[in-house]
């Protein structure tokens, strides 16, 4: 190995070591009791109930159901958010009609809606899905709105001065430079994702990661709690991971 | 006041005003086909604005602006406009940045336009990676490579250090006498207006208040006695009499 690919190597291990001596630590308390397995079971304990659910294929279904839920409600929330940004930002009639209504709307914790929704909804699929996707809207108009209002207007002027307009004006120079404040939305966007997920599985719901977790509480079952835990860490870092990538990619200009 | 050759720019009693603050009040002008004319003048005295109306990106209060004989009401198609910051676009490669608005087999075009500016090895750099004398470089192929009828160029070369500014000069000319488009270069540098025009024309309080044809032969040498003299008038009628030291002591000749 070449001095820069082992300079490379060392910086991507270095900020998992943190996460190994947790665990590690973790698992050596616990194999010496000083953690009782009733307030924490070992990551051993917890991979077991793992394979365990994995056996049964009760895991697996209720990670699809999740992802079923955070991707529907994520797509349907962020067009919503996305389109209605795009337009507020490119149409003056529009956004004097819609933004003011919507900032007004974007006040109100959505978590605070979830008795209303359930009312609305009862507990089933489109509950959750309304709520994710309520969610996910706000954090995707704002960024895209933002963006496409700050691009450099010194830009637009040239782009028009060298005969761009309509779609092609847009396309080559708009969306690019509101691009990197939509994707900051987007990623901002996909942690309320989760967090929305969360509370509204936990608070009502018959299948699902958080269902899990709750149905596991009832049987005090700690090693099947901690793993829907872990199970939304997991998750969350994989989504914010896709995101950073398509930041990387997309903005490669940037550097 | 007009030689031989048909006007190809006509501005009649022109009139600009944003809100009730007026920018130009009144101007007339005649450029001719290939003519290479300066404007120079202070901030603010309306010179941006007219190459602005020129290139159609604004439009008058009264008065007209004819390109041969036709009235510009729209974005002038025969002109390309050239900016003082650049404006290339940063997540365009050089070469698309120069090939911005062609048809998509034009990449020869681009790339030949890209030589004659020097860069033609740069193609496929990000435009972050090049110097401020090449991305004017770049945005100068990008003006050329439409074979405007017309460049007007709004202080392109200001942000640009002195060697740089030089070699830009050089190559501005250079290009102009091979393709003999009307240029039109906005200035607050009296020096290198008597160096590139063929005409200075001196803005003030949205008017004409000096129009100097500059008799020097090409290519100008700035140790030509008869440029320093021209710089010299040039500045008197920027500064007025009595207030001339202050500016003519300035080594670049700067006026803003």
């Amino acid at each position: 190995m070449d001095k820069q690919g082992e300079t490379n190597a060392i910086q991507t291990a270095i900020p998992w070591i943190i996460p190994f001596l947790l665990l590690a630590g973790w698992q050596l308390f616990a194999s010496l009791g000083a953690i009782p397995a009733r307030i924490l079971p070992a990551p051993f304990d917890v991979c077991k109930a793992a394979v365990g659910l994995l056996k049964t294929g009760e895991l697996q279904d209720h990670i699809m159901v999740s992802l079923g839920r955070a991707v529907s409600g994520f797509v349907i929330g962020g067009s919503i958010g996305f389109l209605l940004g795009l337009f507020n930002g490119l149409s003056k009639l529009s956004e004097l009609l819609f933004d003011t209504s919507i900032q007004m709307l974007r006040t109100i914790p959505h978590l605070a809606l979830i008795p209303l929704v359930i009312l609305w909804f009862g507990i089933d699929e489109t509950s959750k899905i309304f709520m994710v996707a309520l969610g996910v809207l706000f954090p995707v108009y704002v960024n895209t709105y933002h963006g496409i209002k700050s691009v450099d207007k010194g830009l637009i002027e040239m782009g028009k001065a060298y005969g761009l307009r309509g779609f092609y004006l847009f396309k080559t120079v708009i969306f690019p430079g509101a691009l990197s404040s939509i994707l900051v939305g987007f990623r901002f966007s996909l942690g309320v994702m989760w967090m929305t997920l969360i509370v509204a599985e936990t608070i009502s719901a018959h299948s699902g990661i958080g269902y899990m977790a709750m149905n596991a509480r009832e049987f005090m079952q700690m090693d099947v709690i901690v793993l829907a835990i872990l199970l939304y860490a997991f998750f969350g870092k994989l989504s914010d991971m896709i995101a950073k990538l398509l930041e990387k990619r997309w903005l490669n200009w940037n550097r | 006041m007009e030689a031989a050759g048909i006007p190809h720019i006509k501005l009649e009693n022109i009139k600009k005003g944003y809100n009730s603050r007026s920018v130009l009040e009144g101007l007339n002008l005649t450029i001719r086909q290939g003519e290479f004319v300066a404007i120079v003048g202070r901030s603010g005295c309306g010179k941006s604005t007219l190459l602005r109306l020129l290139a159609g990106l604004e439009f008058l209060d009264t008065g007209s602006i004819l390109v041969d004989g036709e009235e510009i009401n729209s974005l002038n198609k025969n002109a390309r406009l050239m900016f003082q910051d650049g404006r290339l676009l940063p997540w365009k490669k050089v070469m698309e940045n120069v090939s911005m608005g062609l048809p998509r087999d034009h990449r020869l075009r681009a790339l030949n336009a890209l030589e004659r500016v020097g860069l033609k090895d740069r193609a496929n750099d990000w435009p972050a990676r090049l110097s401020g004398g090449q991305k004017q470089r770049v945005a100068l192929a990008r003006a050329l490579v439409h074979n405007p009828a017309i460049l007007l160029l709004d202080e392109p070369l200001g942000a640009l250090d002195a060697l740089t500014r030089l070699e830009m000069q050089r190559l501005v000319e250079q290009l102009w006498s091979e393709k003999k488009f009307t240029s039109i270069l906005v200035t607050h540098d009296v020096e290198e207006a008597v160096a590139l025009a063929d005409r200075v024309i001196l803005i003030e309080e949205g008017s004409i208040k000096l129009d100097q044809y500059i008799p020097l032969p090409r290519p100008r040498q700035r140790v030509h006695p008869g440029f320093s003299l021209l710089v010299e008038e040039i500045l008197q009628h920027i500064t007025g009499p009595g207030e001339g030291p202050a500016f003519l002591g300035n080594q670049r000749k700067r006026v803003y």
